[in-house]
C-alpha cells in the first residue's frame, strides 16, 4: 500500500498504535498513537517503566493482542485485522518467544520441548525425523548437544533459556520476541544469553527484546524508549534516562 | 498437531497424574461393565425361558382352556383332541394330557403323592420325548384302555433300583398296571419334573382316576404339531376354526386359548424387557456419573495447566488445536474406561454364569454399544472443559501462576 521501497525491509511497521484497556467511564489508554518500525537484521531493546505500556506493546507486537485502532504490519502482512485463528498461525510462522521465566514443559525433554512449535505449523507437515532432526540442530546451534533429552528440572537456568531460544528458532521466524530474556539469571548465564543473541543477531535475525535493565538494553544496537504509551526516544542516547522520572527526554 | 500425536500426548499428559486418571475412569469402568454384565444377565435370563419352552418341542401349538371363566376349564375334551387329528391337515400329532396325583407302590418300594399323566400314543412324537428302555403305549392300548404305564427316569429307580422295571408290575391307586418302558432323562425343564412322573393312557386314566365324574373327559392341555414351520399358521387357523365350531362360542370370544411357544417367547420377552430396560437405564445412570467425572477432573486440569495452555497458544497452538487436545484427553480417559469396562464386564458376566444360580449370555451388541456410549460420553463431558481451554486468553493464560 506504501510505495516506499524500504517497507520490504521492515519486520514491524506500526503506525497510530492505540490500545484502550476497560469500557465506557473507566478506560485506561495503554498505547497513544505509538509508531515504531523496524527492519529486518536489527537488534532493538524496548524500555520504559512499569505503566509505560512497553506490556502492551509486547503483546499486540507477539499476536497475542489486538490493538484498538492503529495498523501494524508484520512482516508484509497486516495482522492488525486477523481473528484467533489466524494470529496464532502468524505466532507460529513469523515469531519466535522468548519469556523471563523461560516456559518450557516441565514432563518433556529439551528436544521434545524445542520440538513444539513444528508440530502446530500448518504451513509445512515434517515427518517424525525431520522434526527430531531439525530440533537436535537446533540444540546444538545453541550449544546444548549434549542436553538433549534432559529435563527443564535438570538445567541451569541458563540452558533453559537456551533451549527456549532454540524453540523460538525451530519454525525460522522473522522476528524473536524476548521478554525480560535475563531477568531470572545470575550474571554469568546472563552474558551466556546475550552472547547468544548477539550471535544470532550477526547471523542475520532480527531481534525485538524487551527489558527493564539498561545494561543490557545497552547491548542492541537501538534502544526504544516508551512511556505513556508513546515512544520518547529512539537510539542508544535516550536509554540512560530512560527510566528516570521526569527526565530530560520525558517529552511532552 | 496429527489426531496420533494428540493422543499420545493425551496418553502422556493422563499417564502423570495415574491415581488421579484412574480414579476418574472408574466411573466409566463401572458403567460399562454394568451394562455389558446386566445385559449379559437378562439375556441369559431370556435364553433359559427359551430353552424351557422350546423343549417342550419344536412346531408346537398349544391349546388350554380360557383361565377364570366359570366352567371354561371343562370345555377342552379327549374329542377335541380327536377331532383335531381327524379335522387338521398338515399335523404330525396330536397329545392331549391330564394329570392326576396318586400314591405308587411296588412290592418293595412306595413312594406318595406322585404325579400321573394320562397322554395319548402321540405324546413321545409330539412332546420330542422318547423311551430309553422298552417301549411306549400305543394309540390301540389307549383306546382299550389297556393297564400298562411308561416310567419316568427318576422313579423307574426309586421303584426298581438297578433291576430293569420292564414287564413288572405297578400298583397306582388300587390298579396294578404292567411296566412297558422307561423314558429317557430330561430332567426338571419349566417347574416339570418328568423324570418323577409316570405316563399311562389317557382313557385309562378316566376310568381309573378321575377325581371328579362330573368332568367327565376333559384335558388339561392339547398340544398339536404342526408338520413343519410354514404350517404353523395354517394349522393354527384351522384347530382354532374346528374348535369354534364344536364349542359353538363367539370367534371373537373363544373359550379356549391358543399359544405357539413364539407367543409363549413373546410374552415373557416383554416383562423381561421391562427388567432389562431398568437394568439399562441404572447402567446408563452410572456411565453419567462417570462422565461428571470426567468433566469434573477435566476442569481441574484445565485449570491447572492454565500457563501451559498459554504457552502453547504462543508458539502457535489455534483454539481448535487446544480444544482437540482437551477432548482427546476426555476420550482417552473414557476410552480406557471403556475398554477396561469390557473387559471386567465380559469377565464378570461368564464368572457370574459359571458360579451363580443365573445363567448369563454376553450380547455381541452390547460392547461396541457400551464402548460407544463411553466415547460418546467422554466427547460430552469433555467438551465444556475443552473448549474453556480453546477460549483462554493467552495473555492472561501466560501470566498465570
Amino acid at each position: 500500500m506504501l510505495n516506499d521501497t524500504t517497507q520490504n525491509d521492515l519486520v514491524i511497521d506500526i503506525r497510530h498504535l492505540t490500545r484502550v484497556y476497560g469500557t465506557d467511564d473507566a478506560t485506561v489508554l495503554a498505547l497513544a498513537g505509538l509508531d515504531l518500525q523496524v527492519r529486518r537484521g536489527e537488534f532493538v531493546a524496548i524500555m520504559g517503566p512499569s505503566g509505560s505500556g512497553k506490556s502492551t506493546l509486547l503483546n499486540i507486537m507477539g499476536c497475542l493482542d489486538r490493538p484498538t485502532s492503529g495498523d501494524y504490519i508484520l512482516d508484509g502482512i497486516t495482522v492488525s485485522s486477523l481473528d484467533r485463528t489466524e494470529l496464532a498461525i502468524v505466532r507460529n510462522q513469523k515469531i519466535g518467544f522468548v519469556f523471563q521465566s523461560y516456559n518450557l514443559l516441565p514432563r518433556l525433554s529439551a528436544v521434545k520441548n524445542v520440538m513444539l512449535p513444528l508440530l502446530y505449523n500448518t504451513e509445512v507437515r515434517f515427518s517424525d525425523e525431520e522434526r527430531h532432526e531439525k530440533a537436535v540442530a537446533a540444540l546444538e546451534a545453541v550449544g546444548l548437544g549434549s542436553r538433549l533429552h534432559h529435563r527443564p528440572n535438570e538445567m541451569s537456568g541458563g540452558q533453559q533459556q537456551r533451549v527456549a531460544i532454540a524453540r523460538a528458532l525451530i519454525n525460522e521466524p522473522a522476528m524473536i520476541l524476548a521478554d525480560e530474556p535475563t531477568g531470572n539469571l545470575d550474571t554469568k548465564s546472563s552474558v551466556e544469553v546475550m552472547g547468544l543473541l548477539h550471535s544470532l543477531h550477526s547471523s542475520g535475525a532480527t531481534i525485538v527484546m524487551v527489558t527493564h535493565e539498561p545494561d543490557i538494553a545497552m547491548q542492541a544496537e537501538r534502544v526504544v524508549c516508551v512511556r505513556d504509551g508513546t515512544v520518547v526516544s529512539d537510539g542508544r542516547d535516550g536509554a540512560g534516562h530512560c527510566l528516570d522520572r521526569g527526565g530530560p527526554n520525558d517529552a511532552r | 498437531m496429527t489426531l496420533a500425536e494428540t493422543f499420545q500426548a493425551a496418553w502422556e499428559g493422563l499417564k502423570l497424574n495415574r491415581v488421579r486418571s484412574f480414579l476418574t475412569t472408574l466411573g466409566v469402568i463401572i458403567g460399562v461393565a454394568s451394562v455389558i454384565m446386566m445385559l449379559a444377565v437378562s439375556a441369559g435370563a431370556e435364553a433359559a425361558i427359551a430353552e424351557q419352552i422350546n423343549a417342550l418341542g419344536a412346531n408346537l401349538i398349544i391349546v388350554n382352556p380360557v383361565r377364570g371363566v366359570p366352567g371354561a376349564s371343562q370345555t377342552l375334551t379327549y374329542d377335541d383332541a380327536l377331532a383335531i387329528k381327524e379335522g387338521v391337515h398338515n399335523i404330525d400329532g396330536v397329545a392331549a394330557e391330564f394329570q392326576v396325583v396318586q400314591d405308587v407302590s411296588t412290592a418293595k418300594a412306595r413312594l406318595e403323592g406322585i404325579t400321573v399323566l394320562g397322554v395319548t400314543a402321540d405324546f413321545p412324537e409330539v412332546r420330542e420325548y422318547s423311551t430309553a428302555d422298552g417301549r411306549f403305549l400305543t394309540a390301540d392300548e389307549n383306546d382299550r384302555k389297556a393297564k400298562v404305564a411308561v416310567l419316568g427316569q427318576g422313579i423307574a429307580q426309586d421303584l426298581f433300583g438297578t433291576e430293569s422295571p420292564i414287564g413288572q408290575t405297578v400298583t397306582i391307586g388300587a390298579s396294578k398296571l404292567v411296566v412297558l418302558g422307561v423314558m429317557e432323562e430330561k430332567g426338571v425343564v419349566a417347574d416339570v419334573d418328568y423324570d418323577g412322573r409316570i405316563y399311562i393312557p389317557l382313557q385309562l386314566l378316566y376310568q381309573k382316576f378321575n377325581p371328579s365324574r362330573l368332568a367327565g373327559d376333559r384335558v388339561r392341555t392339547i398340544y398339536v404339531k404342526a408338520a413343519d414351520q410354514t404350517a404353523m399358521t395354517s394349522v393354527s387357523n384351522q384347530t382354532k376354526a374346528l374348535l369354534v365350531e364344536r364349542h359353538d362360542v363367539d370367534p371373537a370370544k373363544p373359550d379356549f386359548v391358543l399359544q405357539t411357544q413364539q407367543d409363549i417367547i413373546s410374552t415373557q420377552q416383554a416383562t423381561t424387557e421391562a427388567f432389562r430396560n431398568l437394568l439399562a437405564w441404572i447402567a446408563g445412570v452410572s456411565l453419567l456419573v462417570g462422565g461428571i467425572g470426567i468433566m469434573n477432573i477435566m476442569l481441574v486440569s484445565v485449570t491447572e495447566r492454565t500457563r501451559e495452555i498459554g504457552l502453547r497458544q504462543a508458539l502457535g497452538a489455534r483454539p481448535q488445536d487446544v480444544l482437540l487436545q482437551f477432548l482427546i484427553e476426555a476420550v482417552t480417559l473414557s476410552l480406557v474406561g471403556g475398554l477396561a469396562g469390557v473387559i471386567i464386564g465380559v469377565g464378570g458376566a461368564a464368572l457370574f454364569g459359571r458360579i451363580g444360580e443365573m445363567q448369563t449370555q454376553i450380547v455381541p451388541a452390547s460392547i461396541p454399544l457400551a464402548f460407544g456410549a463411553a466415547a460418546a460420553v467422554g466427547i460430552f463431558f469433555g467438551y465444556y472443559p475443552a473448549s474453556k481451554a480453546a477460549q483462554l486468553d493467552p495473555i492472561a493464560a501466560l501470566r498465570h501462576e
